[in-house]
């Protein structure tokens, strides 16, 4: 994490992520997104232990968020089925991890469950895309499929459900998932529940950052005119079925990562994240944050989580209710999202001169699509 | 043995058919007519249910408890097209977005009102001989298939059918001509609730009741209308027919769940080689043979 990404000579890094396709590329920006990032990153030394421990499971759902956002924002494709990747990484860890004890079952574990979930995106992105299949279609396509895990996971309660010592367990989930680590043996680095906590920050960051570069590439370009106009697009050589498939299978791999980060937050894992209701989530954070904007998907994750989880801990069961009549209002009344619609304000009110910092940087500032 | 297996196989077929389409009839008028797909319509066919369940525990005669729950889904649905829907029309995307968020909505609100079961409604008609397996089920079928047989001479063959197909190719011709446009809107989604309502009225006594309930029918549905394709009717008996045998075949010898498993795979498959769905093939063979003609 470079926090000190302010002013000055640092325009030169900065280039790469900025461009057309992201909204927030002033100093005012980076200087705002710097100190939110700080700020997360104060957030176990000031709330302690227990922030840490929720607050990782929320910015695993960030990246989750990302994920949507990265190809039905860029893309225009609608995957109502990203809970499908998240959830089969988590397991994939699960299954590599318990079997294969100390760090090296956890370091193959993160490496094998990514590419489970990037190689799932791909073959049924593959099926998809190159099988002419078209928008609506892909949108129910992928929420079959996690409904269809869902009921799979859920039927995997017996004994014989197990691959090695890892238990599939039905509806009672896989408990007894280890931690994250990266190493050989007992020699390495295992992940503790605050170095969990940074290692969750660190990914959203750097896929964030990673992903504002590659929106902002050629390939970005490209990705954007599919989504406006794919037969022109095609028309103009670009290879659109390929670019689909790269982009949904990417967004798996994004997915997939969400997924290993939350089940080893969790150390626990059970098909109720193939649900209808999880599958709703990434969905819903996208559609409220702006899903042209990564980072206004990322805070409306935080935000939205947050809510629930105080909603959860007070006893209350209003959070379902309250969440779905926020996705009807905000598409109902501002269909692009919140993150966008405040740019267009910000960018109004500031329109004659050069902008002031921002202070609230994780709510007046972001990067996004060209609307 | 190989005549009574042959027997089992038919009214696995004949269960599997019935629920298949069912499941999708109301989601597949309201797609096929109005370009919406509707994302709360398992939580269409729960209001249909619930609403069945508690007409029949206030004393209700089943048939008459299942009449109001179709009344009642229709109104909600008719409702929920003034306030909600009307204003998503031609925005795809956004409206199974907006639908999606009315059904968790109502899965909680109905979880919070009426807790997680409702009173049960026993199976009627008792069990066939020979073949294990409720009467209910063959009257099950025999209402599937009147109804298609319904629902296609009333979009084919009434004046309401003509309107209602004139709103939904051309809106703006339509109204010119002197259609109430909105009215044919506002009617074929409550023709689609209505179904769904009836749906869950149906399968009232056999499916236990929760909030969950609307989402045992989403995955045959969703299929049913991807592998059926644009044409409505005729789509959703094909589909149908092709994911009930695929899935019987399969229940079969290896269980209910790998049945819905092959016919998920098999949903894939098709959709791999029939982009536009099995109607979309019959509509592409047509033209072929106009052409040669």
């Amino acid at each position: 994490m470079s926090v000190d990404s302010s002013d000055g000579h640092l325009a030169q890094l900065r280039r790469p992520f900025e461009g057309p396709n992201t909204l927030g590329n002033s100093s005012a920006f980076w200087a705002g997104l710097a100190v939110a990032v700080a700020l997360l990153a104060a957030m176990p030394v000031v709330f302690g232990y227990y922030a840490a421990e929720v607050g990782a499971v929320f910015l695993a759902y960030a990246l989750l968020g990302m994920s949507l956002a990265f190809i039905w924002g860029y893309c225009g494709i609608l995957s109502f089925g990203q809970v499908a990747f998240f959830g089969v990484a988590g397991y994939a860890f699960g299954i590599v991890a318990i079997n294969v004890s100390t760090l090296t079952g956890a370091t193959l574990g993160l490496l094998a469950a990514v590419a489970v979930s990037t190689a799932f995106a791909a073959v049924l992105g593959y099926f998809m895309f190159y099988g002419g299949v078209r928008d609506v279609y892909v949108t129910i396509l992928t929420l079959v499929v996690a409904l269809v895990l869902f009921t799979f996971m859920g039927q995997t309660a017996g004994g014989e459900w197990a691959i090695g010592d890892a238990r599939l367990g039905g509806f009672n989930g896989m408990s007894g998932v280890p931690d994250l680590g990266i190493g050989v043996g007992s020699v390495g680095l295992e992940v503790g529940l605050v170095g969990h906590y940074y290692v969750t920050l660190g990914t959203v960051v750097a896929t964030y950052l990673g992903l504002r570069a590659l929106v902002n590439s050629q390939f970005g370009y490209a990705m954007v005119a599919t989504r406006e106009d794919e037969t022109r697009t095609e028309m103009f050589g670009y290879d659109t079925t390929f670019i689909k498939f790269a982009v949904f299978t990417i967004g798996g791999a994004i997915a997939g990562l969400g997924g290993v980060l939350f089940t080893t937050q969790n150390n626990y894992i059970d098909p109720s994240v193939f649900g209808i209701t999880a599958a709703a989530l990434p969905v819903v954070w996208a559609s409220v944050g702006g899903r042209t904007s990564l980072l206004g998907t990322v805070g409306a994750a935080l935000a939205i989580q947050f809510v629930d989880y105080q909603l959860a801990i007070s006893g209350s069961e209003w959070a379902l209710v309250f969440i779905g009549s926020l996705l009807v209002f905000v598409v109902l009344v501002m269909p692009e999202g919140v993150a966008p619609r405040l740019h267009d304000h910000v960018a109004e009110y500031r329109e004659p001169n050069d902008p002031e910092p921002a202070e609230t940087p994780a709510a007046t500032d972001y990067p996004g699509g060209d609307d | 043995m190989a005549g009574l297996g042959l027997l089992d196989f038919g009214f696995e077929f004949v269960e599997i058919f019935a629920f298949v389409v069912l499941a999708t009839v109301g989601l597949a008028v309201i797609f096929g007519m109005m370009g919406i797909i509707n994302l709360a319509h398992g939580e269409f066919i729960l209001v249909g249910a619930y609403a069945t369940t508690f007409s029949f525990a206030a004393g209700l005669p089943l048939p008459l408890a299942m009449l109001a729950g179709v009344v009642i889904t229709a109104v909600f649905g008719v409702v929920l097209e003034r306030l909600i829907i009307r204003h998503l029309y031609g925005r795809l995307l956004d409206s199974m977005v907006v639908t999606w968020g009315i059904s968790l909505v109502m899965i909680q609100l109905v979880r919070i009102v009426f807790g997680n079961s409702a009173p049960g409604i026993g199976i009627p008609f008792g069990q066939l001989p020979i073949v294990d397996g409720p009467v209910y089920y063959l009257v099950l079928a025999v209402i599937a298939v009147g109804l298609l047989g319904g629902l296609y001479a009333l979009f084919m063959w009434t004046d309401f059918g003509v309107r209602a197909r004139a709103t939904m190719q051309d809106e703006e011709t339509a109204r010119s001509m002197g259609i109430d446009t909105d009215r044919m809107y506002a009617s074929t989604f409550a023709i689609g609730s209505a179904l769904a309502g009836l749906t869950g009225a149906l399968y009232a006594p056999v499916m236990p009741i929760t909030p969950e309930y609307g989402t045992g029918f989403l995955v045959e549905a969703f299929v049913a209308v991807v592998v059926g394709g644009a044409s409505v009717i005729v789509g959703t008996v094909l589909a149908s027919g092709f994911l009930g045998t695929v899935n019987a075949a399969v229940t079969n010898v290896a269980g209910t769940f790998m049945g819905q498993v092959a016919m998920l795979i098999a949903a894939i498959v098709a959709i791999r080689l029939l982009p536009e769905g099995i109607t979309g093939l019959l509509a592409d063979l047509r033209e072929k043979r106009g052409e040669s003609e």
